[in-house]
């Protein structure tokens, strides 16, 4: 049987794809993205360097491919309040710079030829990184909880390294009032140059690494961290999309494919939100952070097979849940709808 | 005031120009490897941009932005009236962190 129609001829990398891959990668990395709050680059590279894309086009690719969904995600999450726009400017500048240095960074490594292997361990040694501090802090929080101690308005919580960053007096003083926090403008534009150069080098927007900077270095709740930072992947991934292109890293056929099944999954994925409690975002981003890691590791030392099939089911695995999370929060919320409906009309 | 506006603005924008080269510890600018689209094989609107990567590098970045994000805005809207049929309460959420 003929299967050619399957394959999409990628012009500027070269390289024939398989399209029904690329939209399957845009759905999952909408469900996953839109419920974590971040472009899903960490998926996406692996995903289209194990399609056949070359690593430095996978890069280019993927953070146009995450500004496009990222908007969609954006547009859903601030009808539910969840995007802190003041935060998210303030951020942006720091964010810019970082990924501008990040950029240049990497094309440094791609002309010593250096590129994969250094960007795959950084890689690795920043989601173990993230992913220690995800289950420690969740496991602290326990703790606490059990010993009956409250932080405030948020209720347990594990680590508030933010409690001693605001305490950093360096005018001008900002309130940020749908994040319900109150410290120097400079804290934010810090944490977002760091985060942006790690970005820009990583060739991510830089969600999986603001996303948790922003709940536990600056203080935001788990739901505004997730919208809020999902506006500053489309300011970035527009930056950098722009700024790869210019470097000939992309592949703008590929871009339009994924955006069409991440605009499905970015659906998905935002409402489910709604329906998750802050710690339970938490724990599955942790437990997704570290199978990434596990699947990187693998392809480093060449077993192209399993690290492909480890990455593929942890998408899979949490697309199901997510999905699972979403169309049970909405099916309870349209019954409670439906009964409230017909005690209305009895009376 | 407006010229401490127009100094500070100045100084702003070197910053922004030089900090990226400063920041960098790579020290020589690296070298481009030209990548050439292969234009032989597709036809129409691919053609078309396929070429302009090959010809108009800056123009091609411009498309670019400008396309992902119209692409990204029509489908957000579409995708948010398709969601606003399902009957679901798509405007507020309650923040539970535990």
């Amino acid at each position: 049987m003929d299967a050619s129609w399957l394959y999409m001829y990628m012009p500027i990398a070269g390289v024939d794809i398989f399209w029904p891959g690329l939209v399957l990668i845009g759905f999952s990395v909408g469900v996953i993205g839109g419920f974590f709050g971040m472009g899903g680059a960490w998926m996406v590279t692996p995903g289209l360097n194990i399609l056949g894309f070359p690593m430095a086009f996978a890069i280019g690719t993927d953070i146009a491919h995450i500004a496009g969904k990222s908007m969609i995600s954006t547009i859903r999450h601030s009808k539910f309040g969840n995007v802190d726009y003041k935060l998210g400017f303030v951020m942006i500048i720091g964010t810019m710079l970082g990924i501008e240095c990040g950029a240049q960074m990497i094309m440094w490594l791609e002309r010593i030829g250096q590129v994969g292997p250094v960007v795959r361990w950084v890689y690795v040694g920043f989601l173990l990184l993230i992913a220690i501090m995800v289950f420690a802090d969740y496991a602290k929080a326990v703790s606490k909880k059990k010993l009956g101690v409250v932080d405030g308005e948020k209720g347990t919580e594990g680590f508030t390294w933010y409690k001693t960053l605001h305490k950093i007096n360096i005018p001008p003083m900002v309130h940020f009032k749908i994040s319900g926090i109150y410290c120097s403008a400079w804290l934010p534009m810090m944490v977002s140059f760091i985060t942006g150069v790690l970005a820009g080098f990583l060739g991510i927007g830089g969600g999986l690494l603001r996303m948790p900077a922003l709940i536990y270095f600056i203080g935001t709740p788990t739901h505004i961290a997730v919208g809020t930072d999902l506006f500053e992947v489309m300011i970035s991934g527009l930056y950098g999309a722009f700024t790869y292109t210019l470097k000939g890293r992309i592949e703008l056929v590929a871009v339009f494919v994924m955006l069409t099944g991440a605009a499905i999954g970015a659906q998905i994925g935002t409402v489910a939100t709604k329906y998750a409690k802050g710690y339970g975002i938490r724990l599955a981003f942790g437990s997704a952070v570290l199978c990434c890691m596990i699947s990187i590791i693998l392809k480093q030392f060449k077993f192209e097979t399993p690290a492909a099939v480890l990455i593929l089911s942890t998408i899979g695995i949490i697309c199901i849940y997510i999905m699972a999370i979403m169309f049970k929060g909405a099916a309870q919320e349209l019954r409670e709808k439906k009964n409230r409906e017909q005690a209305t009309v009895k009376v | 005031m407006k010229r401490i506006i127009y100094k500070w603005s100045g100084i702003w924008a070197t910053i922004w120009m030089l900090l990226p080269s400063m920041v960098q510890a790579s020290g020589d600018k690296a070298t481009n490897i030209v990548v050439v689209a292969d234009t032989r094989r597709v036809t129409g609107v691919m053609h078309y941009f396929a070429n302009l990567y090959n010809t108009d590098i800056v123009m091609f970045a411009v498309w670019t932005v400008v396309l992902t994000a119209a692409m990204g805005c029509t489908l957000g809207f579409l995708m948010d009236f398709i969601m606003s049929r399902t009957g679901l309460d798509l405007k507020s959420r309650k923040i539970v962190e535990h």
